[in-house]
């Protein structure tokens, strides 16, 4: 394969992944940032603790940890059918890469609001701070630098993810690797696209500790 | 201006309070003196109900902060301020963000908020590190940002958590000197808790000592420093063991008193041991005495009549 046989599949793929994964990590952080913050809020010692519903949502967040991506993709078609009305596609891969990438962002952020210091939660509330005004104004903003951590290894799992997107006709890189690379032994093609993931991987990832440093007053 | 009584807390089988009655006196530097475990941190912990009671009335300024609802409750907690003793400040807010924080609960315009801020940080001398974060400031430096934002909502009372445990002694006096300042220049209301006999002698009028959830002693030092058998005056001024024949006497309001004994009652006083320091701002002690003579026993009897007579004749 020519260069400029390969230069459109390759911007077409970038394009698909950028899609997928744009839209998954808006999504991600839409409903992983308040589940992060029940789950850390909920437990023993936390801002509103309620064991019976951290149990629930823990369970919850486990399960949907321990299925392997690929199976997530097709055990939610179900679902990606109802909410956009196809099971294929890159608009029908956000949906399992939503669902799979939430429960993982929200342990990263119970994570990163848990290393905020229990004194500075108290000293809030002993100021007279409610527990919406503790969670906007100390919790989250305290967190903020452990936030943008946890979100840049989201996105590149993320990432990951989507090259299984393929299976549902969702497009991206990691389709094309193995449409090509793989199926028809395009050897320079399948390099190449390697070489495109490491380079996005490693712009995201530099990209995230660089916001997380300039964010970090510790 | 602080008034607990009956304050009953147990964590599981460990009584934390055991029943603490304690009043602090508007405009009063009120110190609990205590070993870790004591309960003194509990104790403080509970007078803004950080800690509920598990019995016991809590009332500060007026107000029953044990009757009131999660509302009433927070907006009393306003007019308290707290200082802690790794300051607690918010790592992400700069000196005067951090200032800002209670004003900002409270609701206070931007306009407003960012005038007090600036009073404050004039206040503790920190005006030239407004823009500067917590991890650019020195401990010492911390701690004033974190007096600063107590005080920003301007409360009544201000509670004191170990302020100076993790401070260096010079900075540890500089602060100290501060609250003294602020005490006097605003009548501010200061109950502190602290294991550090020499914060006690630095700041306090009065002062409780605590043990096992109790408190076993308590009252302005100068009544303290003249009870007999006082543990609070043997641990602040510590005298060496008693000897036949002399008395121990406490330092009272009056710095004359010994020469004018002296001269009125024609006797010979002379000093063995003694423990003065300045207390409050004021001269007091113990002293431990002989007192010879034709008038000894008058003397003695006058002492003891001034209720300043701690030990006689061991």
């Amino acid at each position: 394969m020519t260069w400029s046989e390969m230069s459109p599949l390759l911007w077409e793929a970038t394009g698909q992944t950028a899609v997928m994964v744009g839209w998954s990590t808006l999504f991600t952080v839409l409903f992983g940032l308040p589940l992060g913050v029940c789950l850390a809020g909920t437990d023993r010692g936390g801002l509103f603790p309620a064991p019976a519903v951290r149990r629930v949502l823990g369970l919850v967040v486990n399960v949907g940890r321990s299925l392997p991506f690929i199976v997530l993709m097709i055990a939610v078609i179900p679902v990606t059918r109802v909410l956009t009305g196809t099971t294929i596609g890159t608009a029908a891969a956000v949906v399992p890469l939503t669902i799979g990438a939430v429960p993982f962002f929200a342990r990263l952020v119970e994570t990163a609001l848990r290393e905020v210091g229990r004194d500075v939660v108290q000293a809030a509330e002993a100021m007279g701070a409610g527990r919406v005004t503790i969670v906007a104004r100390v919790l989250l903003p305290e967190a903020l630098p452990g936030l943008v951590a946890g979100l840049t290894v989201t996105v590149v799992t993320l990432i990951s993810y989507s090259a299984m997107a393929g299976v549902i006709g969702g497009g991206g890189l990691g389709d094309l690797a193995v449409r090509y690379g793989y199926q028809r032994f395009e050897t320079t093609l399948m390099v190449v696209t390697v070489v495109v993931l490491v380079v996005v991987v490693q712009l995201a990832q530099t990209l995230g500790d660089a916001v997380a440093r300039r964010l970090s007053h510790r | 201006m602080i008034t607990v009584s009956g304050l009953r807390k147990a964590y599981g089988d460990v009584v934390a309070l055991d029943g603490v009655d304690l009043h602090v006196g508007k405009g009063e530097v009120f110190g609990v003196l205590g070993r870790s475990g004591a309960g003194k941190s509990t104790l403080l912990r509970c007078v803004n109900l950080l800690e509920r009671p598990d019995e016991g009335v809590v009332n500060v300024d007026g107000r029953e902060l044990t009757a009131l609802g999660a509302a009433d409750l927070r907006r009393a907690r306003q007019r308290i301020g707290m200082i802690h003793q790794h300051f607690a400040l918010l790592s992400s807010r700069t000196v005067a963000g951090n200032v800002a924080f209670p004003l900002e609960v409270m609701g206070v315009g931007r306009a407003a908020r960012a005038r007090r801020v600036a009073e404050m940080l004039d206040l503790v001398g920190l005006a030239d590190r407004a823009g500067a974060y917590p991890a650019q400031l020195s401990g010492g430096q911390k701690q004033r940002v974190g007096i600063a934002r107590a005080l920003a909502a301007e409360p009544s009372v201000l509670l004191s958590d170990e302020a100076t445990s993790a401070l260096d002694p010079a900075t540890t006096q500089s602060i100290l000197a501060l609250l003294r300042r602020l005490n006097r220049e605003l009548g501010l209301t200061i109950l502190l808790i602290t294991h550090e006999m020499d914060v006690i002698k630095a700041v306090c009028d009065s002062a409780a000592i605590m043990s096992d959830g109790r408190i076993a002693e308590a009252g302005p030092i100068p009544e303290l420093l003249a009870t007999p058998g006082s543990r609070l005056a043997a641990e602040l001024f510590p005298l060496p063991p008693a000897e036949p024949g002399a008395v121990t006497v406490a330092l009272g309001t009056d710095p004359t008193l010994l020469s004018r004994l002296a001269r009125t009652r024609d006797v010979d006083v002379a000093v063995a041991a003694g423990a003065v320091e300045q207390v409050a701002g004021v001269p007091a002690g113990r002293l431990r005495l002989r007192i010879t003579g034709a008038g000894a026993a008058a003397a003695l009897a006058e002492l003891r009549g001034r209720g300043l007579l701690v030990e006689e004749d061991a």
